[in-house]
């Protein structure tokens, strides 16, 4: 340990944090006893309460489960990464990602209320965007990170919309308030809406079919990352989303069916991947989406023996036991890498001699995984094949967990045997055991499946059935053990682990006819997702140059048409055109501002200098004042007088520093024509408009609100200045907000121009001379 | 343009422009005026030292960088809308009042000395960077 201050700039009481998910884990221990008795502990406090969004936080059964998977995963995550990324330049800004994704993921399953769910939910999209790009030097992972973030977002999104749909349905944000009164929202005629978008977001978190295809790249990450966020706490999001809300969404076909089909796909698809891979990481991997499409699939799966759901309690229990195994065997696996160089399959054989302890923690977990007895593992297979029996589709539903499971035990196998046992193969480094932080979490994990095997009773009444009741709203009456008899789901036990056993004896041929199979498959996730990314990249870029051509007169041409298009639409499709049945009263002053700004406009148009089209626009700007002058409006009359001698002195002084028209691209006839059609159609649209607008008989009560609260609430007679700074001073500081990071935006532009840098040449050139 | 008579004129006309805007910002709660309008009014003060000096005579008037002007009123205006909600802790931009010698003093008028800066800051950024390259 003495080294470790020398190699990293961390300072000693920041390595403290390591201790914090430990803390943590004993307080969720210390909550155990009541949980399990059935209270729930809450905690509360407002945020936005006018919307019914509360930070409000509660521990239950399922979220104690949670909790204590990832504090006390947590606990030997951050222990075996202080030892895992020793050295690295960045291992205080790893340790705080981690820190912060485990904090993330805490806040997501004990939040009490919807939202403040999805803010933590995307916190830990973040982190674990940010730590699969931990190595951002290199490509693949910049890229892996940004296709987990695009996907996992994506599906977020579309959750967040589910969210305020569900939370409007149900009249409430809190979960323990939909969880009270589960009325169930199965014929509200939102239902489809909500559970299509929320399972959307589930399903690409927790990497179901056909959004599995980010979780095996997510390993780019380093290893202690894939073992806790991609294998153990952060995927299983989904699942915990999908448990939390069975009790208000689920109970209906469309919920079963989809996530039985999408589980059931997911687990028998990828566990066949998972055999195909020569990564360790990527064979974990695979064999983690499986896991979670059992979970999903057990979920949806709803079946009822003696009064109790026993798919959810299968699908918790192999929660539980995979969370165990998997971040021991991926810890194993990140030790291997360590000592011996390689993660390739190929390459690794015969450790079992250099690395003992490990061999033995990676045999205790594979044990698990395979579902030998007595092993946890087994226990909860056990619960999968009685659940799956139970059901109305008990062939499929049996013949796909049967499929997924053998292939998982040649996969637990491939893992455990191939790198430990066989002769010693040339590694890239000479192999040893590492530091007692990389074994000791693997072996300890490892020896928790095995006790959990031996005496399931304890583990079912604390964690297991409390988890269950949250779901199902009962206490189910299950007794767990290890020997239930000589019945179906043993011989379909024993039939898994032979069948599994033969399997890897005979994986050549049938691994290679597997690689064949899957790489003659049309489309891959991957390819796919690359599909569409350089489909938004072409469209965005085909948008871009039609709207940001670079031509002046191109914008000003979209923005007119669209006005006067979305001007005009709006009047024809409400029928709004309307003529004043008498002309109005026209004064000969009136007449005569009119026939100025005509004239002036008409100077402007054949103009053939600029200078003097910018002064003959200025006249009509200056008679536009006088008309707004004339109808009593002298605050706006003052600032288009201030406004438009401004805008000569810049124009004119622009204009200075331009050539002049000669030489200038000028429009076609037919462009002239177009221009002037836009123009027309604007010109007329906006006088229509006004027209309608005169005849309508104007609404007083704002006016008359804010003529009588002038003076007493603002104590100003000059109405206008007392609504735009007071009434609506927000509007206002909105305002001067675009117009202070418009001139600085406008002073980047002008400053950029190249005659800047002749000038400073020049300037220079003359200070020499000088 | 640069002529004896307009330089001297200048010397004048900028004084008394600049004047007239902050009569014109004080005086337009109850009048025609404001901030916006006075902040335009100073802006062609500035403007009017164009034709006859250089865009450094402007900056040593100024004697801030045009784009802080504007930030600082920017801040001033974000300012007098937290007054409130420190005071007494109601919403962002709820104006306070005191009454100093009968006349009423309140936050609206440091908001409206804030969009006077800006305007002035975002004009003369964009002249001063038009005038300089």
């Amino acid at each position: 340990m003495g080294a470790a201050a020398d190699d990293s700039c961390v300072p000693s009481y920041a390595k403290a944090v390591v201790a914090l998910p430990a803390v943590l884990f004993a307080w969720f221990c210390t909550l155990v006893p009541s949980v399990s008795r059935g209270e729930s502990v809450a905690w509360s406090v407002a945020w936005l309460p006018e919307r019914g969004i509360h930070f409000a936080f509660f521990v239950d059964g399922l979220g104690l489960l949670f909790a204590l998977l990832i504090t006390g995963i947590g606990s030997f995550i951050l222990l075996y990464a202080s030892e895992y990324m020793r050295g690295h330049p960045q291992v205080g800004r790893f340790t705080a990602f981690l820190t912060a994704f485990m904090l993330s993921m805490l806040g997501l399953v004990l939040s009490d209320n919807l939202i403040v769910l999805f803010v933590f939910w995307e916190l830990t999209t973040i982190t674990s965007f940010l730590l699969i790009g931990y190595f951002h030097e290199d490509a693949t992972a910049r890229w892996s990170a940004l296709q987990g973030l695009l996907v996992t977002g994506a599906g977020a999104l579309a959750m967040l919309a589910g969210f305020v749909l569900l939370g409007s349905a149900a009249g409430t944000y809190s979960l323990s308030e939909m969880l009270a009164s589960p009325t169930g929202l199965a014929d509200h005629p939102a239902y489809l809406p909500i559970a299509i978008l929320v399972l959307a977001g589930a399903f690409t978190k927790s990497a179901q079919f056909p959004f599995h295809f980010w979780l095996p790249n997510a390993m780019a990450a380093p290893t202690p990352v894939s073992a806790y966020l991609h294998s153990a706490t952060m995927v299983k999001a989904g699942v915990y989303l999908l448990a939390r809300l069975s009790p208000v969404l689920g109970g209906t076909e469309f919920w079963a069916v989809s996530l039985t089909a999408a589980g059931g796909f997911t687990a028998v698809y990828s566990a066949a991947v998972a055999l195909t891979k020569k990564d360790l990481k990527q064979v974990l991997a695979y064999t983690t989406v499986m896991a979670l499409g059992v979970c999903v699939m057990f979920l949806g799966l709803d079946v009822e023996s003696d009064g109790m759901r026993v798919g959810v309690i299968a699908a918790v229990t192999f929660l539980l036991v995979h969370a165990l195994y998997k971040a021991a065997l991926f810890m194993v696996a990140g030790a291997i890498d360590h000592a011996a160089g390689t993660r390739d399959l190929s390459k690794l054989g015969g450790l079992r001699a250099a690395m003992p302890v490990s061999c033995a923690a990676a045999a205790l977990a594979a044990l698990s995984m395979a579902g030998v007895p007595p092993f946890f593992g087994f226990v909860g297979k056990e619960a999968l094949y009685s659940a799956a029996l139970e059901s109305p589709v008990a062939l499929l539903a049996a013949a796909a967990i049967l499929a997924a499971n053998l292939l998982i035990v040649a996969a637990a196998l491939l893992v455990s045997l191939g790198p430990f046992t066989g002769e010693v193969k040339p590694m890239p480094r000479h192999p040893h055991e590492g530091g007692w932080q990389l074994w000791s979490g693997p072996l300890v994990l490892g020896c928790v499946g095995l006790a959990a095997g031996l005496f399931p009773g304890p583990v079912f009444e604390w964690l297991v059935l409390p988890a269950v009741k949250s779901i199902t709203g009962q206490s189910p009456d299950y007794h767990a053990a290890l020997w239930h008899g000589i019945n179906l789901p043993l011989a379909l036990s024993a039939l898994t682990l032979a069948s599994g056993a033969a399997l890897y004896l005979a994986r050549g041929p049938v691994l290679g006819a597997l690689r064949r199979l899957i790489r003659s498959l049309p489309v891959t996730g991957d390819r796919a997702y690359d599909a569409c990314m350089a489909g938004v990249a072409r469209g965005s870029e085909e948008l871009t140059r039609l709207l940001q051509c670079g031509v002046q007169r191109r914008y000003l041409l979209i923005v007119f048409a669209t006005i006067g298009a979305a001007l005009s639409g709006t009047m024809w499709a409400k029928g709004s055109f309307a003529l004043p049945l008498r002309p109005p009263a026209v004064s000969f002053f009136d007449w005569t501002l009119a026939g100025l700004i005509v004239a002036s406009a008409f100077v402007t148009i054949v103009a053939q200098s600029r200078l003097l089209a910018i002064c003959a626009l200025g006249v009509v700007g200056a008679a536009t004042a006088l008309v707004f002058l004339r109808f009593g409006a002298p605050d706006v009359a003052m600032a288009q007088f201030t406004v438009e001698t401004l805008v000569v002195v810049i124009v004119a002084m622009v204009l200075l520093k331009l050539p002049g028209f000669r030489g200038e691209v000028r429009p076609s006839p037919l462009g002239r024509v177009r221009d002037g059609l836009v123009a027309t159609v604007v010109g007329v649209a906006t006088t229509l408009v006004l027209l309608a607008v005169t005849l309508e008989t104007p609404q007083m009560w704002l006016r008359d609100y804010f003529e009588a609260n002038s003076v007493a609430g603002g104590h100003g007679r000059n109405v206008v200045n007392v609504i735009l700074v007071d009434f609506r001073a927000l509007d206002t500081l909105g305002e001067i907000t675009v117009l202070a990071i418009a001139s600085v935006a406008a002073y980047t532009l002008v400053a950029r121009l190249p005659r800047r840098r002749v000038r400073s040449r020049r300037a220079g050139r003359r200070k020499a001379a000088g | 343009m640069n002529t004896l008579i307009l330089r001297q004129a200048t010397r004048f006309l900028v004084t008394l422009i600049l004047m007239f805007s902050v009569f014109m910002l004080l005086r337009g709660h109850d009048h025609p005026g404001g901030g916006f309008i006075g902040g335009l009014i100073a802006s062609i003060a500035f403007c009017l030292f164009l034709f006859v000096g250089d865009t450094a005579d402007i900056r040593r008037l100024l004697r801030a960088d045009p784009a802080a002007v504007g930030g600082a009123g920017l801040g001033l205006a974000i300012l007098s809308g937290l007054i409130g909600s420190l005071v007494d802790g109601s919403p962002f931009l709820t104006s306070k009042w005191v009454e100093l010698g009968g006349l009423h003093v309140g936050t609206p008028l440091l908001f409206d000395i804030g969009v006077y800066f800006v305007v002035i800051g975002a004009v003369l950024t964009l002249v001063l960077g038009i005038k300089e390259q």
